[in-house]
């Protein structure tokens, strides 16, 4: 029965594809791809609508008022008045924008956000598009975001766009570098780009209640803490959105974008948000197996999808909670400890796997990253003593 | 389907590239430029081998189309092209175009068959890449690390 349940999804596209059994092999896998595709975009659209209207509710019982609660039981309709309010919305091109850029650009952002969601494992195989080096396809998609952001902030031609998208581009070239490292001790561990493999590493369990998860490891769990701090830079969140600041640069690379354009740029933000949070269950949280053994016959993609709604629940928890930080702050965040502890991680893993992947190597690999951890918090310096402010170019 | 797919890939990069080298607005340009780098990266996909397009896709269109894009932006005060081809360019351009022809021209047909190699994976490059490129791929890494320390100080502020 839980078996049949776990794998109802795949069943039920072998009976769709069940009518073309006699046509030629690429009718077949061009069918068998678009299925995946409406699927992935049926799935991931439910759940941003679903999430826009959720992060809307937490955020109002964190401040203490009621959130939308007029269209539908509980507000739970929002999304629907929302997206028709989008689509009647005028949309307006700047006289002396670039038309074409600026037309490209948001439908540039959407894709490659989607594009990333193809290689995640969602359940037992429930991968939409497995190929060999998926950790890497993911993101060598993601990487092309910052050239539709570039052509957004151009495109406008203003110059709140193009500061906030220099801003936005900065910041995340910056954190490209500690994310993709941090996915490195997990690549190195169990020696494969590919999302299945990586999530077959982390089967099984120690007395029957802890995982072997990489996120229970040392080095895993300090990698995916700064894997999540990384994904929140790229996904433009609370305490990291400077791109956008009603007071500074007003929306930002977004600001000359009106309706249904701007719409698919908040989509874009929503689903590179799934995108990563996916990656990081899949890498660190043991994809879409169970927590504990007992617990094993609930379907696959359950686990998954709690996963990441924990996941999603802490990225609006932490907006919920923090103020933002200054551009300067992320920006030595990023390189003076991001980029050393990502590094540490590496060493740390490979200490864990020479000491024989046991108790011993949980604990050289924890030594390994306190010590770094220490050492950089004294080298760094936070009790900085701040002169006067001094004026290169403006005075 | 693969000859479809080839050509349809072979008319994007084209006509990609001939945009890059036609248009007036140098951002386009520059865009149009990203555009056949993506081209190049699927033919590399149409031939199996997944990695090298991927990086393709990543370093090339990730960071490289990016670097093209700032640089026009911040050394150039109107990013309109004048229109008028420059004799140098035409002459360093025909002169690649001719090495090229002549290096292929030159090369014998392959009158055997190419042997059957297996699938490229990603552990193959690794393991290829740890033992047998070991020192150029260290002098590679050197030579990264001293252009970046390099840039760092060009741009270091002087102290006051």
């Amino acid at each position: 029965m839980s078996d049949w349940l776990d794998q109802i999804f795949i069943r039920i596209k072998q009976v769709l594809l069940a009518p073309l059994a006699g046509a030629p092999d690429w009718v077949m896998q061009i069918v068998s791809s678009l299925i995946n595709i409406f699927a992935l975009l049926g799935v991931f659209l439910t759940l941003f609508a679903l999430i826009s209207v959720l992060e809307r509710k937490i955020l109002g019982r964190m401040q203490n008022r009621y959130g939308p609660n007029r269209v539908g039981p509980f507000g739970l309709f929002q999304p629907v008045a929302d997206g028709i309010k989008m689509l009647i919305k005028e949309d307006i091109v700047p006289v002396r924008a670039d038309k074409i850029v600026h037309f490209l650009a948001p439908i540039l952002i959407a894709a490659t956000a989607i594009l990333a969601l193809g290689v995640i494992p969602y359940g037992r195989n429930m991968t939409p598009f497995v190929i060999d080096g998926g950790i890497l396809f993911f993101f060598a998609v993601g990487s092309t975001t910052e050239l539709a952001v570039f052509m957004a902030g151009w495109g406008s031609n203003n110059k709140f766009s193009m500061l906030g998208a220099m801003r936005a581009i900065a910041q995340m070239i910056s954190y490209e570098l500690p994310l993709i490292i941090t996915v490195l001790p997990v690549v190195m561990v169990v020696g494969s780009l590919t999302p299945d493999r990586i999530v077959a590493a982390q089967g099984g369990y120690i007395f029957g209640i802890v995982p072997h998860w990489f996120v229970v490891t040392p080095w895993g769990a300090a990698a995916f803490i700064l894997f999540f701090v990384s994904g929140l830079v790229e996904s433009n969140r609370t305490p990291f959105d400077v791109p956008e600041g009603e007071s500074e640069i007003v929306a930002g690379h977004m600001t000359e974008y009106s309706g249904f354009k701007y719409a698919t740029f908040f989509m874009a933000e929503y689903i590179g948000m799934f995108a990563i949070s996916g990656l990081g269950v899949t890498l660190f949280l043991g994809g879409w197996q169970a927590p504990i053994a007992a617990l094993w016959f609930i379907p696959s993609y359950v686990w998954f999808f709690a996963k990441l709604g924990t996941l999603l629940f802490v990225y609006i928890w932490i907006r919920g909670t923090l103020p933002r930080a200054r551009v300067d702050q992320i920006m030595n965040f990023a390189w003076k400890f991001m980029l050393p502890m990502a590094f540490t991680c590496i060493v740390a893993a490979a200490v864990w796997h020479y000491a024989g992947r046991g108790l011993a190597g949980w604990f050289w690999s924890l030594a390994v990253l306190t010590a770094v951890y220490l050492a950089l918090s004294q080298l760094i310096g936070t009790r900085k003593k701040f002169a006067a402010r001094t004026y290169r170019f403006a005075e | 389907m693969n000859s479809i797919a080839f050509v349809a890939i072979a008319i994007l990069t084209l006509a990609a590239a001939l945009a890059a080298a036609t248009l007036q607005k140098l951002m386009h340009a520059a865009l149009s430029f990203a555009v056949t780098f993506v081209g190049v990266a699927a033919f590399f996909f149409l031939l199996g081998a997944e990695f090298v397009g991927l990086v393709q896709v990543f370093v090339y269109v990730g960071a490289v189309a990016v670097l093209i894009v700032f640089t026009i932006l911040l050394t150039r005060r109107d990013v309109q092209d004048t229109g008028k081809p420059t004799w140098s360019g035409a002459i360093i351009a025909i002169a690649v175009f001719g090495g090229l022809l002549w290096a292929i021209l030159r090369t014998p047909t392959l009158s055997v068959a190419a042997p059957k190699v297996e699938a490229l994976t990603v552990k193959r490059i690794g393991e290829v890449l740890m033992t047998g490129y070991v020192w150029p791929l260290q002098c590679v890494g050197l030579l990264l690390t001293a252009a970046m320390i390099g840039a760092l100080i060009l741009v270091m502020e002087e102290k006051p």
